[in-house]
Formats: structure tokens, C-alpha cells, sequence
């Protein structure tokens, strides 16, 4: 049955408050933090990092990456590209999930909030661990599958319409926030393929190259695979990228159902 | 969960029943059919506010009034059924437990679809 309230060892406390010593000037935003450290016993706590916004970047990544480089070098949490194209700072900030990379600090009201993806299980502060979701991206063989050989001189051709129906389909970066932001990849995570995965899923089944359609719908056509999905469109209003994860569902729904 | 299984093998899991979109659409058309069902039983109770039990029997009775009636009760059960199911399967993650409570509301339901429906022939057969 779902869980309404945490175990004792994950419930959250109030963990240490870091002051802006010897700050220039007035311009200080706090930073309360997610951190759990697998090698203690100690329960995941809030710290609080006082941050001299004068001499800060403008977005949270730049934030973060102060933080761990002059006041508390243990902080862990994944960035590589800075500019919203790997996905790999995708956290909870201000309550919702995006990337840290393009989320504007001056865009959150008060104290910025900062927790690892919801109900991932935890690393360690704000990594979470992500293999399901990863395997999950590869049960639906996401490539191009054909049995016509390429033509020797040249790469499989596609009229300008069809590359169309690619468009707000291939940007998608796996950065997991819209899957880690629905109830039912919540609760039915282990089987419910989730939004990023059926995002992809359908960015193959709407390429006009492909020759497995029908097999990747078959394998779709599932009550826990697809149809846990209930139009909740936390996905859709999550994604950094402006994505609409679940309008790709419903596409395969409809396909689903056209296909009878 | 067995920690040596592959993350792939256990990403496939049991694999596609190939029965979602079914369920899914068949749950549609009859929230769709009960649109219209459900309007005439709203606007024709109310046009029978007030009238005495022969008058609402009588109505019943008429063929065209009995048959919608039947659909609309059949119809309700049904979908109620299926809501259950996917409510059921959302939130109740003991394998067995589970099965039981989707059998347990499905008899329920299927008893009380078939209780309305014999009620309905009894006052359209005026038994």
C-alpha cells in the first residue's frame, strides 16, 4: 500500500546553518539544502548556506558550485554542461523539479529550497539513483530499427513533414524531472514506464523511418507499462526543456486505440 | 527485489499483457455512453418529482423507459467496475491482497448491477 509517512531513519531535521562571514555586502540569499550521507547513520537534514549574492553566478547551479567550492566542499550533487542540454543537475528547487543549470535564483521568492529528485532513492545529497530509469529508457530500444538496408551513398531519406513530427519530441534530454514528478511513477515506478521514458518511446514510433512500429506498440500495450498514466500533466508542467511528455502519451494511447 | 537480476531484465519485468489500450478505451465508450443515459434519467426523474408510484411505476414500465434504464444501470456498474480496477491497481501493491480486493468488487458490483436490473423487470412485469 502507498506509504503517507516516512520511516523514522528518512525523516528530515534541521542540519547546520553556514553564515555569510565577512560578506560585502547586504545582497545574501540562503540556500537550505537536502544532505544525506549514506556512510553515517545520521538522518538526511536541511543545511543552510548563506550565499553573498554579489559574487555569484545567476543561476542555482552557480550557487551550488560556489557552495561546494568556498563553504562546504562535501556537498555532492551531479552538473557537467551548465547550459540545460545533459540533464545531469536536474533536482527539486523552490518545490519543483528542473535544472539547476537554468533555473534563475532571482526567480524564487525567500529561502531557495533545494532537495534531490522526489522519490528517487538517494546516493547522497542530491544524486539520485537513477539505473531504473535508465534501464527503463532501454526496454523500449531507443533506435532506429529497419530491415530495408541504408542505400550505400547516402542516409535514409525523410520528407520535411515527417522530420516536423520529430520536433518537441528529439530535444527531450532525460533529465528525469517530468518522470520523477508524477504520482504514478511514484507509486507503480517499478513498472509504469513514466513520461521521459514514453516521450522517447513515441519520438521512435513517430519516426517515419522506423520499420517497428507495431512492435513497439505491442510492447506498449500494457496496463501498467502505458495505461497508469491518468492525464495528471505534472510532467508537462514540470519540464525544463517545454516539453509536453504528456501529450506524446496520449499519442500513443490514440495509436493504441486506432490501430483495432 | 533480487539485486543480481540486470537492471534491463528487470526494467522488462513480466513483459506487455497487450490488454491496457483495451481496458483504457472500452472505459471510454462507456463514459461516453452514459452521457446521454445519464441526462435522460436526471431530466426524466425530474419531470417525475411529485408524481405518486403508480405514475413512476407506469413510467418505468413503458419498453422505451425500461430498456434505457436497464443500459443505464448495466452501463454504470461496468464502468464503475473498471474505475475500481485502475484505482485499485494505482495504490494497492500486495500481489495478493490485491487480487482479492478486485475479485471482492467485482462480485459486489455484478450483484448489485443484477439486483437493479431484476428490480427493474419486476416493476415493468408488474410483479
Amino acid at each position: 500500500m502507498a506509504q503517507f509517512v516516512l520511516p523514522i531513519q528518512s525523516r528530515v531535521k534541521e542540519g547546520m546553518t553556514f553564515k555569510a562571514e565577512g560578506a560585502s555586502s547586504e545582497n545574501i540569499k540562503r540556500f537550505k539544502i537536502y544532505r544525506w550521507n549514506p556512510e553515517t547513520e545520521d538522518n538526511p537534514r536541511i543545511d543552510t548556506y548563506e550565499v553573498d549574492m554579489d559574487s555569484c553566478g545567476p543561476m542555482v547551479l552557480d550557487a551550488l558550485i560556489k557552495i561546494k567550492e568556498e563553504i562546504d566542499p562535501t556537498l555532492a550533487f551531479r552538473r557537467s554542461c551548465r547550459e540545460g542540454i545533459c540533464g545531469s543537475c536536474a533536482m527539486n528547487i523552490d518545490g519543483t523539479n528542473t535544472l539547476a543549470c537554468t533555473k534563475p535564483i532571482a526567480e524564487i521568492k525567500g529561502d531557495v529550497r533545494i532537495y534531490p529528485l522526489p522519490h528517487m532513492e538517494v546516493v547522497k545529497d542530491l544524486i539520485p539513483e537513477m539505473t531504473h530509469f535508465y534501464a527503463q529508457y532501454a526496454s523500449i530500444k531507443p533506435w532506429l530499427q529497419t530491415e530495408t538496408p541504408a542505400p550505400p551513398d547516402r542516409e535514409r531519406l525523410q520528407s520535411k513533414e515527417d522530420r516536423l513530427k520529430l520536433d518537441g519530441l528529439y530535444e527531450c534530454i532525460l533529465c528525469a524531472c517530468c518522470s520523477t514528478s508524477c504520482p504514478s511513477y511514484w507509486w507503480n515506478g517499478d513498472r509504469y514506464l513514466g513520461p521521459a521514458t514514453l516521450l522517447q518511446a513515441y519520438r521512435w514510433i513517430a519516426d517515419s523511418r522506423d520499420e517497428a512500429t507495431g512492435e513497439r506498440l505491442d510492447e506498449l500495450d500494457d496496463a501498467f507499462k502505458v495505461f497508469r498514466c491518468h492525464t495528471i500533466m505534472n510532467c508537462t508542467r514540470t519540464c525544463p526543456k517545454g516539453l509536453n511528455p504528456g501529450l506524446a502519451i496520449a499519442e500513443i494511447k490514440k495509436q493504441l486505440v486506432l490501430r483495432k | 527485489m533480487s539485486s543480481l537480476r540486470s537492471p534491463l531484465g528487470r526494467a522488462r519485468g513480466w513483459g506487455s499483457t497487450g490488454e491496457g489500450s483495451h481496458h483504457w478505451w472500452v472505459m471510454r465508450l462507456s463514459s461516453v455512453a452514459m452521457v446521454p443515459l445519464m441526462l435522460w434519467l436526471m431530466f426524466s426523474l425530474a419531470a417525475l418529482a411529485g408524481a405518486d408510484h403508480a405514475t413512476v411505476t407506469a413510467w418505468l414500465a413503458f419498453p422505451l423507459n425500461t430498456a434505457l434504464m436497464i443500459l443505464a444501470v448495466a452501463t454504470l456498474f461496468f464502468h464503475a467496475n473498471m474505475g475500481l480496477q485502475v484505482i485499485i491497481e494505482d495504490y494497492v501493491h500486495h500481489a495478493g491482497l490485491k487480487f482479492a480486493t478486485l475479485i471482492a468488487v467485482k462480485f459486489a458490483l455484478i450483484l448489485l448491477a443484477v439486483t437493479g436490473i431484476v428490480a427493474i423487470f419486476r416493476i415493468a412485469f408488474g410483479s
